[in-house]
């Protein structure tokens, strides 16, 4: 698989191959809530499109070098993962879901009103700065590489978060709550810490994409892209380290390639989404994994 | 100002007894199935398109599409769930949220293919044309007329649900449906036939809705949230919740664009924040 | 001069003369154009699959080859998305040889891939988008603003509707910065023609029930309601004015309206509302002779976006004649240097910050009535006169010199 993503830009379009990097660690950071603890948000755009709006600024405006371009947009995600999580956590199930779409929109309208986001505009032109000052990455293949080391970071993190103590707890949470909260852990703690990692990690995707786009816009925090992260999750295969990945690269080439065949892309996502639901749930590498375990 | 606001009011009102209308077919499948059925939006523009479609192609005036399509969605709504919801439902609600979610880019997708964008026109009919000048504001026929059909829609709906035998039945599905078979009930033709009633709700709202709005594809889009929200706010699975919530949003809505306009499209959202902060399972739900 | 010396130059002339053509060179033996547009969502009806249609009339016309080469049209669905617009822009450039992206309706998308055509050195044709920041603070020197602008929908109707007596003024605007600027705009030349603004809302963007804005407008008094807003937004609003009774005592202006709206609409609801076009197929026997043949590919009239795309190719491709080269900082320069004079525009001249000044129209919507043949829709109040319609180039665009 290192192998792949060191390659890649040789024989895929490198922004293609980019744009795929980022969802894959946006549906990575997803998956960390929704397949090992089990928590469904309705409204991770706002991490997403938030970093994005703030990164663009703190590059655009502020005249921040890159990395702390990123670092801003990170910590802001968490920071309102953290705000919306201690809220949001106290109920469950559909109540969770439907709290945190109410945040996103919220996000949404205040994205939409602030004079500095460009509005329907978008926020535009934002400059790619010299990486420590020495490296520049106004190319596309120095900028691919960049990309790729920060999703490489990004994904270790949530690997190793999903094989400690700390993941084996969550995924007890999800399994059976009352009896995790029976053997004496603080559920509510656990869950607002996968919470606040997820919406990080949001929100490092979002300042990535920003910086290969070299734009903000409002379709970064449109609860659409709530819904695209899901399917990406979804068909990928939830509750498998690799499965939102392939579904991001499933989905973003889907809407990449059927650009030309007009509305029959929304036809087909809807199609997709139907048939991952009722036949596929655990998704194409869970599909897979059960596969060779039925066949040894 | 007091002539002003009573008009803004009276907006409010007409505005929320067409969100109750509206939220009804969500609140009652969700009652009463456990499902979260996203298409209900799909569902709402399939009425409008169905009443156009009628008109346009067959004639079909409006007080006929008042009752046809209705007809017409709800039998396909019974397809829909024959076919697919109820292989769902044991499984965790989300799955039917997420395949509802599908069924909603499907048919928002195929109907933008076909119709374009723009949207088409649905005329008033004749009947319900005109006004009367209220002083303080100009009513016009067709919004009366759409707040008493709304009222009597869902207290018809509500009296049916909690009054009456079928509705005990229905009531005792979601309770427990096993208990509810042995007794020699046909649970699974009653679920069939709830969700039937559910989207053909949506539809009857799509076609009371053809003449005011433009009927375009992604009409539903438009309101879903607002209605999901209703819904959440009200209580997931009160019939009156979504009644009482969905006029009084009409209300706090119609407050907030009188003075502050442009808030008032977040401000269900903020609601139901607080609601479901201070009364987990909305203002008059049950906790499950 | 002596017969010597003009001996000399007729003869450096005639050495030039049989060079030239050997340095009229075409990128990659092709002339290009990737149309760029919405083909599945709000704008899709204003420009989408008609614009492609009328780049595909603009090839043709023009005899299929430019210099010798052979012009190819390509097109995409950006689903007015900044980042697919970008994605599909890059990739044309970058690998299908694309010389030019035409249309890119949303201004979010147009100014999301100026900037990547100032980066390969190619040209864009922007004839869906209206923001003025396009030709002002993001101005671009490979860049044309050549249909509209929303200072031109909003001057025309603004300062023509006053005259005609319309000097009471109570806005409709949809809380976001188009239609905020929009407003702005439209304030600004009201007040200059001597009329009033008595008052506005901001309604959120998207709004579907208009009543109570509507009501408060009707309060107001104002003799015009000027809707600062496009889209399905406007069409809501036109028919909840209807339904309100609003359009029997105050007249609706709408400051963004597309033919293809009032198709939708109907004439019995949008009948005597003002706007502002840049074009209008039934205006004369020129625009009527190409739209007829536009309708017999579209099966609609053409709006004035797609119009443009066909008048801004034409141009194109005769700003590539007479350069001699696909070359875009010269094709630029001779687009610049070149008026405008055909069916969309007479005398229309694209200054340095990219924006194309031409006539625009006042309009008034037909009643049922006065409709005497389909999509007979418009009657023309008067012309509005480049100089009027539109801003002098604004300093604060690098490019154009103070």
């Amino acid at each position: 698989m290192l192998a792949i993503g060191l390659t890649a830009p040789f024989y895929v379009y490198p922004v293609f191959a980019m744009d795929v990097l980022c969802m894959a660690l946006f549906a990575s950071a997803f998956n960390l809530l929704l397949g090992y603890a089990g928590l469904l948000s309705f409204g991770h755009a706002a991490f997403l499109g938030a970093a994005a709006y703030v990164t663009g600024q703190a590059v655009k405006v502020w005249g921040l070098p890159i990395e702390l371009g990123i670092l801003a947009g990170t910590s802001v995600a968490a920071l309102l993962g953290l705000i919306f999580g201690a809220l949001a956590i106290r109920r469950s199930g559909i109540y969770f879901a439907m709290i945190t779409l109410g945040f996103a929109q919220m996000v949404y309208f205040l994205v939409l009103q602030m004079p500095w986001t460009g509005g329907e505009d978008g926020l535009q032109g934002i400059p790619r700065s010299k990486l420590l000052g020495i490296l520049g990455l106004s190319g596309n293949l120095p900028m691919y590489y960049f990309v790729y080391a920060l999703f490489l970071a990004g994904f270790w993190v949530i690997y190793r978060t999903i094989h400690s103590p700390f993941g084996q707890v969550l995924r007890a949470i999800r399994e059976n709550e009352p009896r995790a909260l029976s053997l004496g852990y603080d559920v509510d703690r656990y869950k607002l810490l996968a919470f606040v990692i997820s919406a990080g990690l949001s929100g490092m995707a979002g300042s990535m994409k920003a910086l290969v786009y070299q734009s903000a816009t409002l379709s970064d925090v449109h609860w659409h892209r709530s819904g695209a992260v899901i399917l990406m999750t979804l068909l990928g295969g939830m509750g498998t380290p690799l499965g939102p990945s392939v579904g991001a690269l499933i989905v973003v080439g889907l809407e990449n390639y059927l650009a030309s065949t007009g509305s029959w892309v929304t036809v087909i996502t809807g199609g997709v989404f139907m048939a991952c639901v009722l036949a596929f749930r655990r998704g194409i590498v869970g599909e897979i994994l059960a596969l060779v375990k039925r066949s040894f | 100002m007091i002539q002003a606001l009573s008009g803004q009011l009276l907006i409010g009102l007409i505005n929320g007894s067409f969100y109750a209308l509206l939220s009804l077919g969500l609140a009652i499948i969700f009652g009463l199935l456990s499902v979260v059925n996203f298409a209900h939006g799909a569902q709402y523009m399939l009425g409008a398109f169905v009443a156009w479609m009628g008109l346009q192609y067959l004639g079909v005036g409006y007080w006929w599409a008042l009752l046809l399509t209705p007809a017409v969605v709800g039998l396909l709504g019974v397809v829909f769930e024959r076919l697919f919801l109820r292989r769902l439902y044991g499984l965790d609600p989300l799955y039917g949220l997420l395949l509802t979610f599908g069924v909603t880019l499907v048919l928002e997708g195929l109907f933008q293919n076909a119709f374009g964008i723009s949207g088409n026109s649905y005329p008033v009919p004749a009947a319900l044309q005109g006004g009367t000048n209220l002083g303080f504001m100009y009513l016009p026929r067709y919004r009366a007329w759409v707040v008493a059909v709304s009222m009597v829609v869902c207290f018809g709906s509500w009296f049916v649900i909690e009054k009456t035998r079928l509705g005990a039945y229905l009531r005792a599905g979601t309770e427990n449906p096993a208990l509810l078979q042995a007794f020699g009930v046909n649970v699974p033709l009653m679920f069939t036939l709830t969700y039937g009633y559910g989207v053909a709700l949506a539809a009857f709202a799509g076609v009371m809705a053809a003449p005011i709005y433009q009927v375009t594809p992604l009409m539903g889009s438009g309101v879903i949230m607002v209605v999901f929200a209703i819904v959440v706010i009200g209580g997931m699975g009160s019939i009156v919740g979504s009644i009482v919530t969905g006029l009084g949003l009409g209300l706090v809505e119609g407050l907030t664009k009188f003075l502050y306009a442009p808030a008032s499209d977040v401000v269900v959202f903020v609601v139901m924040a607080l609601v479901l902060l201070l009364r987990p399972a909305g203002l008059f739900g049950r906790q499950r | 001069m002596t017969r010597i010396n003009r001996n000399l130059v007729l003869a450096v002339a005639l050495t030039l003369g049989t060079v030239a053509p050997a340095s009229a060179q075409v990128s990659d033996n092709v002339v290009k154009v990737g149309v760029l547009t919405d083909m599945t969502g709000a704008y899709s009806d204003l420009a989408g699959p008609g614009s492609i249609i009328a780049a595909q009339m603009a090839a043709e016309d023009f005899g299929g080859k430019v210099l010798g080469k052979p012009i190819v049209i390509i097109s995409a669905d950006h689903q007015n998305k900044a980042d697919i617009a970008s994605n599909i822009a890059r990739k044309w450039f970058d690998e299908e040889k694309v010389d030019a992206v035409a249309d890119l309706v949303t201004s979010s998308t147009a100014l999301a891939v100026m900037p990547i055509a100032v980066e390969k050195k190619r040209i864009t044709l922007l004839s869906g988008p209206g923001s003025t920041p396009i030709e002002v603070e993001y101005c671009t020197a490979y860049n044309v603003h050549y249909t509209y602008d929303t200072y031109a929908m909003a001057a025309g109707t603004g300062r023509a509707v006053v005259q005609q007596g319309g000097d009471t003024w109570f806005f409709i605007t949809a809380d976001y910065v188009f239609g905020k600027s929009l407003e702005a705009d439209t304030t600004n030349v009201v007040k200059a023609a001597g009329g009033k603004i008595l008052g506005g809302v901001r309604a959120p963007f998207p709004t579907t029930d208009f009543s109570s804005y509507l009501l408060q407008a009707q309060a107001s008094g104002a003799k015009i309601i000027g809707l600062a807003n496009a889209g399905a937004d406007t069409i809501n609003a036109i028919k909840q004015a209807n339904e309100f009774g609003l359009t029997k005592k105050q007249a609706l202006a709408g400051l963004l309206v597309f033919l293809s709206d009032i198709h939708s609409l109907g004439l019995a609801t949008a009948k005597g509302m003002y706007l502002t076009t840049a074009f209008y197929w039934d205006r004369d026997e020129a625009s009527r002779t190409w739209s007829k043949r536009f309708f017999e590919r579209h099966k609609r009239m053409p709006t004035m976006v797609q119009a443009g795309v066909y008048s801004e190719l034409m141009h194109y491709f005769e700003a590539i004649k007479a350069a001699g080269t696909d070359d875009a900082d010269k094709v630029m320069a001779k687009m610049r240097e070149l008026p405008v004079n055909d069916f969309f525009a007479k005398n229309g001249r694209i200054g340095p910050d990219g924006l194309h000044r031409h006539d625009m129209y006042l309009v008034q919507v037909k009643s049922p009535e006065e409709s005497k043949y389909p999509w007979d829709y418009y009657k023309i109040l008067r012309t509005i006169p480049a100089a009027e319609a539109f801003p002098a180039p604004d300093p604060k665009c690098p490019l154009v010199k103070k």
